[in-house]
């Protein structure tokens, strides 16, 4: 059992209140770093893909785990932003200069876009962001100067300060830019939650009402969310597209948007960890399904890969599993492990029943 | 000039006449309480000042403002904070985190700058939190302090929800049946809490509230309705005394 005695507010202001905590997060950070110098080549490209998910899931987290949001349509904001880190590429602009501006570019496009769809809630603002996805695709299949249309195009070579971040030839470096992606956003996205934007995301979830009360404007609010959301995500969209190397808009299709939601409810509504933890599922299942075909195939001779959309479906399961039995996803239950282990053997059968509350329809307008 | 002065006001919702040309004023530094029947329209009067709802005729001024012009995030910042009668807490979050969210009206820091975490945010996060220690303190909610709303009592959500209101430091509370689904002692403890709101903290403190003796105990005047309409206006027994009030409370648990 461990205690964390708080001598100072920064204990608590702090983004780890323990060093060991710190540590470990440090830990897995240079195990991640040290990934190119051992990993092969394929293992690599997984775990770049698989951070490249964590970040567009980061994306979608804000929206939807802390500001309560649904969004169908994010992978549009991919798409913005693929696009127009190629195109300003395509333009003479350096990476260094592009990769930022395809995400503001996308960010406020999300921003625009959320100022009528704000004032939606729930299923109507799910269907205004799939519209907005249709939108968005059939604007890339018209601007084919510059997308490639239905043809698509390719990715240009990352260089920056002439060191090459190719994503074939020089994967080991392609992947150190991801990550370093990755941990900036993660850090800002983690402060965020611990100051005033992130307990008025939280505010806006929870109770519209009192949030108004309290002072928060809560069309700016979450017209702020979604722009933070889609520019984050806009950013994976373009380090997607260079990963990926040609593509095309189906790229960016409507199972993009429905698998990134299902990483930010596997993984845990409402935490940062969980963006990781569910990119991690989204990404592996599809190579456990693929051992899997190859296995039965050669053992038993059954052709897993004569079912269509095994990995939907797959999915599909997963996800009804885990709104029925675990609605915190991966990390909720891993939070309720660890518990079980600091405070062991104290632990009690009903420690997270979960408590019978007054039901919202009770609650006044 | 009164610091909250209310002229005629009504709303209709569809033929339900909820308030229906109800006028007072409340004082600076007053405990005035609202009381009547159920149904009788005292949250529906809290909602117009909040701006929850809109008028359909009359008018909300305070401090000099006139509040009817504005959103229902631009009242908290004029200085006025409120409870509501069904708790309306962030379920998921911590005590803690409820309380700093009513500080909300205090940030002076864009989200940028929160995303860097500058110096200034943990600055102004440490300000935050003296405040809200000093709510803490004065309503005894340590023991609480990093636990979820969602598992706590209903009694101990009743305070924090007042505690989220008294970090906001505004001029004026609004109390919307503040001891209601309480005990006896903890009802008891919710009228020194209010005496001390207005002696040690300045606060004006408006409040609708069914128990009677809390209501003599801590309350300058009161304003008793029903069916959205006025029935008198006066001191806690002159407003006891009134027969209409006698004869509206007939018949309802609630004896005067
Ligand atoms: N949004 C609304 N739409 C329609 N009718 C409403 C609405 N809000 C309140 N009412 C009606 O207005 C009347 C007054 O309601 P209100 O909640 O203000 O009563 P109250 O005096 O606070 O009662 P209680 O003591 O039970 O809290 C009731 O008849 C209620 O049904
Ligand atoms: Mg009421």
């Amino acid at each position: 059992m461990r205690t964390v005695f708080k001598t100072s507010y920064d204990t608590d202001i702090d983004l780890h209140e323990h060093w060991f905590r710190r540590g470990r997060y440090l830990a897995l950070l240079v195990f991640m770093m040290s990934l190119p110098f051992w990993a092969d080549e394929y293992f690599l490209a997984e775990a770049t893909n698989t951070l490249i998910w964590s970040l567009a899931g980061m994306g979608l987290m804000v929206l939807v785990g802390h500001t309560g949001q649904p969004s169908l349509g994010h992978a549009a904001f991919l798409s913005i932003g693929a696009y127009t880190d190629v195109a300003l590429m395509n333009a003479g602009v350096p990476f260094l200069v592009s990769f930022p501006i395809a995400g503001i570019f996308a960010g406020v496009v999300g921003a625009i876009v959320a100022i009528p769809a704000v004032r939606m809630s729930g299923i109507y603002l799910a269907i205004a962001t799939l519209a907005l996805f249709v939108i968005v695709e059939e604007i890339v299949i018209l601007l084919e100067p510059i997308t490639g249309g239905v043809g698509g195009l390719f990715a240009p070579a990352i260089e920056i300060f002439g060191i090459p971040f190719e994503r074939y030839a020089y994967l080991g470096n392609f992947y150190w830019l991801v990550l370093a992606v990755v941990v900036i956003i993660c850090w800002g996205y983690a402060n965020l939650m611990r100051s005033p934007t992130g307990r008025s995301f939280l505010a806006v979830r929870d109770s519209e009402v009192s949030a108004r009360a309290l002072g928060i404007n809560v069309t700016r609010t979450r017209a702020l969310a979604f722009g933070l959301s889609a520019g984050v995500t806009g950013l994976a969209g373009a380090l997607m597209g260079h990963f990926i190397g040609f593509f095309n808009y189906e790229l960016f299709s409507i199972f993009i948007s429905i698998n990134l939601l299902l990483v930010v409810t596997i993984g845990g509504l409402g935490f940062i960890q969980g963006a990781f933890l569910g990119a991690v599922l989204i990404t592996a299942v599809p190579q456990v399904i693929a051992i899997l075909r190859d296995g039965l195939n050669a053992t038993a001779g059954i052709d897993l890969g004569a079912i269509p959309g095994l990995d939907t479906i797959i999915f599909s399961l997963l996800l009804i599993v885990f709104i029925i039995y675990e609605p915190q996803g991966l990390y909720g239950r891993w939070l309720k492990i660890r518990t079980w282990f600091e405070i062991f053997p104290l632990a009690r059968r009903d420690m997270f029943r979960r408590q019978k509350s007054y039901l919202k329809t009770e609650r006044s307008k | 000039m009164s610091l909250l002065e209310v002229d005629d006001i009504a709303v209709h919702f569809g033929g339900v006449k909820a308030v229906d040309g109800v006028s007072f004023r409340v004082e600076e530094g007053e405990v005035y309480a609202i009381i009547g029947p159920n149904g009788a329209g005292k949250s529906t009067i809290f909602n117009l000042i909040s701006r929850i709802y809109e008028l359909t005729r009359g008018r909300i001024m305070f401090d000099g403002h006139d509040v009817t012009k504005l959103g229902a995030h631009q009242v908290a910042p004029l200085g006025i904070a409120r409870t509501f009668q069904n708790i309306e807490l962030f379920d998921h979050s911590t005590v803690l985190a409820n309380l700093l969210m009513g500080r909300h009206l205090h940030r002076r820091t864009n989200f940028i700058q929160d995303a860097l975490f500058l110096p200034k945010v943990r600055a102004e996060e440490r300000a935050h939190r003296q405040r809200v220690e000093e709510v803490i303190a004065f309503l005894e909610l340590e023991a609480y302090r990093g636990k979820m709303i969602a598992g706590l009592p209903y009694g101990v959500r009743k305070v924090v929800e007042i505690g989220r209101a008294l970090a906001m430091g505004s001029k004026l509370i609004l109390l919307d049946e503040p001891a209601s689904g309480l005990s006896v002692e903890e009802s008891q403890e919710v009228a020194y809490w209010i005496e001390d709101m207005r002696r040690d903290m300045g606060l004006t403190v408006l409040m609708v509230e069914h128990d009677m003796s809390l209501v003599s105990q801590v309350s300058d005047r009161v304003l008793a309705v029903a069916n959205g309409r006025m029935l008198a206006e006066g001191t806690p027994a002159e407003v006891q005394a009134h027969p209409e009030v006698k004869a509206a409370y007939l018949g309802t648990e609630v004896a005067a």
